[in-house]
């Protein structure tokens, strides 16, 4: 038998593509070539300009220079329905479904040909063909808010299927997945190639482009750093290629905890907002000087425990102690008096105020005691003073102390919610860190910087929660690891020689035999 | 995005004073081109129109101070809400504030018998009192139970209407007013002066300008404007801050409906000197100063100007009766007008246009050569 010829034509070929916002070249001279039945990964850190080609290649934003070929035809692309009608599918980091609809009604929006009644009856055939065909197991019928993350995505690629997409474009796809369904997204991959299609498979996670990835182009500060072979790459080179330096991901050498208990919770449950059980029965102990990472998919109990331990939220039932003082129904401010750090999940919005200064936003927390303030006059020059000083020491670069907030980059607004949470405050130094997703949309540069930060907070004696669900990171500083999965812990391990697989499991809702709890 | 011909609509980072000051302007001018179309449509000159309005309310003292009259329970009711505004409190019931604060003010004077200085003092506390217990109901039910201060704010301004209704034809109906639902006269010890030959009660006006320059010291040199300025941004960044969101926002209502109430201590203590029909009583200042406070953009000095503007909007209403013979509501057609222009302008701060290159490169007609094609 021969083989099939190849075709005369990539699927997609990027010409030279350019893009500059105002102050800085997002995209610069990129070109880039997708063939059928290949995986061709795109590889840079955030702010490489990733998301930013893709948006040209589905006809979100216009290129300002070059232009992008589909089967071999120049096309312009002025709105993602062009791209659409031409082949082209994206499925975006954010699902862009209608949660009280059901799986075929969502695909079946805005999809050409669909009848005005009984909008889904032809289409449920159609998806369970697919599904088959492409390992993408969906029920039509389901309703997308019952639906797990994993499952959603399914229904974007399904979504792209339908509409007979032959180029996929797959955004992070694999940030709100459990290590299984992960592998269950590299399968339907694989069944994709193995029918002719293209996927563009957007990264920077180094493992899974060795794991799925046929060709891989490494994108640093907008421009094509190279494009390798999977077979002429590996984690160092493309590392590198990614940041320009090598970078040590092997774990940050530790000394044992100390004696001393900073935090001891037993036996704590908490409801959320709406009634609904979310932490059951946790115990666990934090001592001075350590960092325990707590691991988990999102949703399962880690933002209610943070918000427990910050004043946030109140237990039902069970005891928190901190630094062995019952923390009770302390309220946030006591919290923080009491030498509890918050680096809470969302930046903007929560952890500073975008419409309000540097200055301003470094005395978030310190403003109502003195010497920021004295019988509720605020003092300008105590807070310049602070504001000053942590800027200098966390490195926070800003133009200036009035500039708004909003306007510093991620990893910058990151720095000055540390140097806010890590100071010292009218209780005196910093007890216990929760730190919810702190290197979440960071830079290299910066989750190094913040890693630093808390591994300093630890050697000084501070005990460090880690909430992530970037396993590398929690492998990476913590001592020890516990999983949770439905408001309960699954399982505490060693993160030195911890089992990953292990660990996936119990983030799946798998009980290991042999770990304690 | 928007595009038109060589032009793209795009967000805009933040707009300069500059043009939040042109914006505001262009869209005051605007509504008064709208208003002279308005008047063409009567039969009048739109140019002469205007010519005998700004000469018979600015052209003169005692149109000028007439216009300074219309000026105070805006000002002290749009300074209210400015505070109101920076910490989202969406306050809709400066109308009815103003009647409790005219109510409990009234209620002194007719009631309570201590001397000259101190009645007045004591109408003003019992008027700012009256004022902030209006307010502070809606307040407590949006931070005790999340109901919309909309809503409340807005249906108390009817029960504040009818309760002085009530009151004035009923239990506080004067004895010597012939049947007329009005209550007695004021002692006048319960008078504020005026200025000489004019309506104009000038002590409530300089507290109106005090109560503003408090106002920007309590926002910017104090923790509560501190707060207020964190919790009006971003509530979620208040409550992780510790900031008592409930605690605060009461408070911040608390002043800002006593400012309300302050204007109806005003309007009793400094011209009516009764209780009188609500209708006479406010002439729906409390509503016009919410385009008072939206166009002062949350500075409440800049309130000192917006209350002057739509002060001498009111003030037109006896000039175009009068000279041009059209109806007085025609004032509440113009202040209308300005709040629709001012909202349909937000849009010019929000986005800009911008010219775009002609269609980027020109495309090549037939298929590139493949680099690195199999």
């Amino acid at each position: 038998m021969l083989e099939a010829p190849p075709a005369p034509f990539p699927l997609l070929s990027a010409h030279a593509l350019s893009k500059r916002f105002p102050g800085v070249v997002a995209v610069d001279n990129v070109s880039l070539e997708l063939r059928a039945g290949e995986v061709h990964a795109l590889l840079g850190e955030n702010g490489a300009g990733k998301t930013t080609l893709i948006s040209m290649l589905y006809g979100l934003v216009p290129p300002d220079e070059g232009y992008v070929s589909l089967f071999g035809e120049p096309v312009r692309l002025r709105a993602p329905k062009d791209a659409i009608a031409r082949g082209v599918g994206l499925v975006a980091q954010h699902f862009m479904l209608v949660s009280r609809h059901t799986v075929a009604e969502n695909i079946a929006l805005g999809l050409p040909g669909t009848p005005f009644f009984r909008p889904t009856r032809r289409l449920k055939r159609r998806i369970l063909e697919l599904g088959k065909r492409y390992g993408l197991n969906v029920d039509p019928n389901a309703y997308v808010y019952e639906l797990s993350a994993g499952e959603q995505q399914r229904v974007e690629i399904m979504k792209a299927l339908v509409r007979n997409a032959k180029i996929l474009i797959l955004d992070e796809p694999t940030g709100v997945l459990t290590p299984q369904e992960a592998d269950g997204l590299f399968e339907v991959v694989r069944r994709m190639k193995g029918e002719g299609h293209g996927v563009i498979f957007i990264t920077h996670k180094l493992g899974e482009v060795l794991d799925v990835a046929d060709r891989i182009t490494v994108l640093r500060k907008g421009a094509v750093v190279g494009t390798l072979p999977r077979e002429g790459a590996d984690a160092t080179t493309l590392a590198r290629m990614m940041i320009g330096r090598d970078v040590v991901l092997s774990r940050v050498a530790s000394a044992p905890p100390r004696p001393g208990l900073v935090l001891e919770l037993s036996g704590v449950s908490a409801r959320n907002d709406r009634g609904v059980v979310v932490l059951k029965d946790i115990s666990f102990r934090l001592r001075e000087g350590e960092i325990l990472g707590v691991a988990g998919v999102a949703g399962n109990g880690q933002l209610e425990l943070a918000e427990v331990l910050t004043g946030h939220r109140h237990v039902t039932a069970g005891s928190v102690s901190l630094a062995g003082r019952e923390l009770g129904r302390a309220s946030i401010r006591e919290t923080f008096e009491r030498g509890v750090a918050h680096i809470p999940e969302e930046r903007n919005g929560v952890g500073v105020v975008p419409g309000l200064s540097v200055g301003e936003n470094l005395a978030l927390r310190h403003y109502r005691y003195p010497p920021f303030s004295r019988g509720g006059l605020l003092n300008a020059a105590a807070t310049q003073r602070f504001a000053e000083a942590s800027v200098r020491e966390y490195g926070v670069s800003t133009p200036s102390l009035q500039t708004r907030t909003g306007r510093l980059s991620g990893g910058n607004i990151q720095k000055l919610v540390l140097a806010r949470e890590l100071s010292e405050r009218p209780g005196g130094a910093v007890k216990l860190v929760v730190a919810a997703h702190p290197t979440y949309g960071l830079d290299i540069g910066a989750t190094e910087q913040t890693h630093r930060m808390l591994v300093g907070e630890r050697d000084r004696g501070a005990g460090v929660l880690l909430i992530s669900e970037d396993l590398e990171e929690l492998f990476r500083l913590s001592h020890r690891i516990i999983v949770m999965f439905g408001g309960k812990v699954m399982g505490i391990v060693e993160a030195e020689g911890a089992d990953r697989g292990l660990v996936g499991l119990m983030m799946a809702g798998g009980t290991p035999k042999g770990t304690y709890a | 995005m928007l595009k038109l011909g060589g032009w793209r609509l795009e967000p805009r980072p933040e707009p300069s004073r500059a043009l939040v000051f042109a914006v505001s302007v262009g869209a005051v001018l605007a509504a008064l081109f709208v208003t002279g179309l308005i008047f063409w449509a009567y039969g009048h000159n739109p140019v002469t129109a205007y010519r005998d309005i700004f000469v018979s309310t600015l052209g003169n003292f005692r149109g000028f101070a007439e216009v300074l009259r219309k000026t105070i329970p805006l000002l002290l009711a749009g300074v209210g809400l400015v505070l109101a505004f920076h910490a989202q409190f969406w306050n809709i019931g400066a109308e009815g504030q103003i009647l409790a604060g005219a109510v409990a003010a009234s209620g002194v004077a007719l009631f309570v018998p201590v001397g000259a200085p101190w009645l007045l003092i004591l109408m003003f506390a019992a008027g700012f009192l009256g004022g902030a217990v209006w307010g502070l109901l809606p307040a407590l039910l949006k931070v005790r139970l999340g109901v919309s201060e909309i809503i409340t704010t807005l249906m108390l301004n009817y029960v504040a209407l009818y309760g002085v209704q009530y009151l004035i034809y009923g239990p506080w109906k004067g004895l010597s007013t012939r049947g007329m639902p009005i209550s007695d006269t004021f002692v006048p010890a319960a008078w504020l002066p005026t200025l000489t030959g004019t309506r104009l009660h000038w002590p409530t006006l300089l507290l109106g300008v005090l109560l503003a320059g408090a106002v920007l010291f309590l926002l910017t040199k104090t923790t509560l404007g501190f707060e207020t300025r964190v919790l009006g941004q971003s509530p979620k960044a208040a409550r992780y801050a510790g900031i008592n969101l409930g605690r605060t926002t009461a408070l911040l209502v608390l002043v800002a409906a006593g400012a309300a109430g302050l204007a109806g201590v005003g309007e009793v203590a400094g011209l009516h000197h009764r209780l009188v029909e609500p209708a006479q009583l406010s002439l729906g200042y409390g509503y016009t100063a919410i385009i008072v406070a939206l166009l002062a953009r949350g500075n409440p000095l800049a309130v000192v100007l917006t209350a002057l503007l739509l002060g001498w909007v009111s003030a037109t209403g006896d000039v175009v009766r009068v000279t041009l013979r059209l109806p007085a509501e025609i004032t509440g057609v113009i202040s209308g007008l300005i709040l629709l222009f001012l909202l349909a302008s937000e849009p010019l701060l929000r986005y800009r246009w911008r010219r775009v290159g002609r269609e980027a490169i020109p495309v090549p007609v037939t298929a590139p050569v493949q680099e690195g094609g199999r």
